[in-house]
């Protein structure tokens, strides 16, 4: 057991499959000599050589559509974008080539390749740094998205990605990189990938949300602990492909459903989450199924952050209307 | 015919300039007329002491991240000075000297990276474009921008800078490429400053210089010293007569160094020595232009003083403007989204409005 930052966990988790599996390699703008911006690969040059970890030129369509061929002929490239609003010149080949290659092919080529990158906001970075992008990449079928919001989770997130045979974009919450520790286990484990986590149980109201906003969600949960509110909170985890299930199931029980999330209000992930609340809990409802999200606006620069995205002190409001709603 | 003189693949270096501001190349030292030639040297030491001292306002905590523009500042005012108003400026990120020669103020400047968007509303007639992040994107809007001048017919040309790393990006080679074939007014500027971020020139292209991707355009490409105001004035005014002539558009690399970090989020001590550092102090284009100046009897180190202390007392006193005025109210946020705020996000705004005000008293 080692006690770990999310940061720290990520690094531990490269090295280590680096370690058991050598058609593990690791690029990225920056990510070899330094060790990345956030040093997330810090270390791992010295131990594992230039070949298998390396800086890139800065070319996103370069080295997302480059590891595709890696992992077309036998390599497991675990590629970084040095922070998700950078993805979009590499969009191409997301959209066009990871996701798609399987099917493309009927299975002769697969894509197992994992594409990390910073995301989210609340760290008062230059524009284009911010952004919450789950959407462009839930919505493309053949990709699978995760996001972690513990060290525990990004270890055992990043080991199934690694070792999944489908293409895996990994979100890392950047706000929380170095926010907390957690005891995380020496041995390899992996969490399964589509499979939501339920954080707190509780009988009256269901709180959804994930990445960096699960900790203003707990926090908020803690601040109305005298409020007398039984709030069970599901931690997704992974975006896609969604866990309909567990979401589903606590409503059934509640009757009240919340999601939070960062991204903007029109086909955020939490108008998904209740679309399919609403096929599957209906009759259970108690109260209209609310999302609080950024409105539809452009990510502002950081003076202008607190507008956008949604503080514990708003969904602490919001928990309490919901439950209070007869 | 000048840049027919200067082939890329032979890998000379343009100057004027000596390190001791020396001429070293009288055929070439351009005819700029006292006024221009202070007002140069005059923003230089502008964007050089709002740099130092936004490296300060940042260390207490005042200023959020920033990129420093500390030793380019001559690859950006030589070609600036040499433009005309209506020219126009397509920046990358670290071009704050150049934005400020064209007209952005420097209480925008400030504000932009303070974190307000009302940084980039520059005045009418500033034709400067604001901040480009995204690494690349900006070389494409400045062939678009010189393609619409060159078919309505305006008589403008643009001026677009990028950095060595930005060079290895797809969207510089269609960015170029599509000025190239199109033969339009537009002059791409390489600001080679050794690193992108951590990464060496060397590990971004198998290329000798950076010039020498012109060919394969098929257009003119030079390596200027970038730390030679003069020498990049020089190049940009042919660059621009061709531009004005209908020739189309040239490649110019700025071959220069990155004095500060890249952002104040870096640490350059990871990657670069002290002793590289200290070298490239010797070659500071400031330096070298003052050193000029004094030759020519137009400056001493009376007027540096007093201009130096000018520059402070106006910087200082920007920036706590800045600090009053950079705050931010929600109306910003929404209103320029759109011309006109649709149905839907004007109802959003009126919830988020009623939000604040309910939790006002909490
Ligand atoms: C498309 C894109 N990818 C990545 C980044 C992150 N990034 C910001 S600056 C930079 C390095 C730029 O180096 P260079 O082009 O040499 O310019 P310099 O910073 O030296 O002025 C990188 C990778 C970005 N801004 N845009």
């Amino acid at each position: 057991m080692a006690t770990l930052t999310l940061l720290g966990a990520i690094n531990h988790t490269l090295e280590q499959q680096m370690e058991k599996d050598k058609s593990v390699v690791v690029f990225g703008e920056d990510a070899g000599f330094e060790g990345g911006v956030f040093r997330v690969t810090a270390g791992l040059q010295k131990k594992f050589g230039k070949d298998r970890v390396f800086d890139t030129p800065i070319a996103e369509a370069g080295i997302i559509g480059a590891g595709v061929g890696m992992a077309i002929n036998g390599l497991r490239p675990v590629a970084e974008i040095q922070f998700s609003g950078f993805m979009f010149p590499g969009y191409n080949q997301i959209a066009m080539h990871m996701a798609r290659m399987r099917n493309r092919s009927r299975g002769k080529y697969s894509v197992p390749m994992v594409l990390r990158m910073p995301y989210g906001g609340g760290v008062r970075a230059l524009e284009h740094h911010s952004e919450s992008l789950e959407t462009l990449f839930a919505h493309i079928p053949g990709l699978k998205l995760v996001i972690p919001s513990t060290p525990y989770d990004a270890k055992g997130l990043l080991t199934a990605a690694i070792k999944d045979n489908d293409p895996v974009i990994y979100f890392e919450p950047k706000k929380i990189y170095r926010a907390f520790k957690q005891e995380v286990p020496e041995e390899e484990y992996t969490v399964e990938i589509g499979k939501a986590r339920v954080v707190q149980e509780g009988s009256d109201v269901t709180v959804v949300s994930w990445g960096a906003m699960m900790r203003d969600t707990l926090k908020a949960i803690e601040s109305l602990k005298d409020e007398g509110i039984s709030v069970e909170v599901i931690d997704l985890r992974t975006i896609a492909p969604m866990d309909s299930e567990t979401v589903v199931e606590s409503v059934k029980k509640t009757g009240r459903f919340l999601v939070v999330h960062e991204a903007v209000k029109t086909l955020g992930i939490g108008a998904e989450l209740i679309s399919r609340v609403n096929e599957g809990a209906f009759f259970h409802l108690e109260a209209q199924p609310v999302r609080l999200t950024s409105p539809d606006i452009t990510v502002p620069l950081p003076k202008g952050e607190h507008h956008h995205i949604v503080d514990q002190k708003r969904i602490a409001q919001a928990i309490k209307k919901l439950a209070n709603f007869e | 015919m000048f840049f027919e003189k200067y082939d890329p693949l032979k890998e000379e270096m343009f100057a004027v300039l000596d390190k001791d501001g020396k001429v070293i190349n009288k055929d070439e030292e351009p005819d700029i007329d006292d006024e221009t030639l202070l007002k140069m040297y005059r923003t230089m030491v502008l964007a050089r002491v709002a740099d130092v001292k936004a490296l300060q306002f940042q260390r207490q905590g005042r200023m959020l991240t920033f990129a420093p523009v500390q030793g380019q500042e001559a690859c950006q005012i030589g070609p600036m000075a040499a433009s005309d108003t209506k020219d126009w400026l397509v920046p990358a990120f670290r071009e704050a000297a150049a934005m400020l020669y064209k007209g952005v103020t420097l209480e925008q400047s400030y504000l932009y990276w303070y974190g307000n968007e009302r940084g980039s509303q520059f005045d009418e007639g500033v034709n400067v474009l604001p901040v480009n992040v995204p690494i690349g994107s900006q070389v494409n809007h400045a062939a678009g921008i010189a393609y619409a001048s060159k078919i309505l017919e305006k008589g403008e040309s643009v001026f677009t800078y990028i950095g060595d790393g930005g060079t290895s990006h797809g969207e510089f080679h269609e960015g170029v490429n599509f000025g190239a074939v199109y033969d339009v007014p537009m002059i791409t500027i390489i600001q080679n400053n050794q690193y992108a971020i951590s990464t060496p020139r060397a590990q971004a292209t198998k290329a000798k210089t950076l010039a020498q991707k012109a060919i394969a355009y098929g257009i003119p490409g030079i390596q200027v010293d970038g730390n030679d105001v003069l020498a990049m004035y020089r190049v940009a005014q042919e660059a621009l007569k061709r531009a004005r002539n209908g020739e189309g558009p040239t490649l110019i690399e700025a071959f220069t160094y990155r004095l500060g970090p890249h952002t104040t989020s870096d640490d350059p001590s990871i990657y670069r020595s002290d002793e590289e550092v200290e070298e490239w102090k010797t070659k500071d284009p400031l330096i070298r232009f003052r050193k000029y100046l004094s030759n020519k009897k137009l400056w001493n180190q009376e007027k540096e003083d007093k201009l130096q202390e000018e520059m402070k007392q106006y910087v200082i006193k920007t920036f706590k403007k800045v600090e009053k005025t950079g705050q931010y109210g929600p109306d910003d946020v929404f209103d320029f989204n759109y011309e006109t705020m649709p149905k839907d996000l004007k109802k959003q705004k009126e919830d988020y409005l009623a939000y604040l005000k309910e939790s006002e008293g909490e």
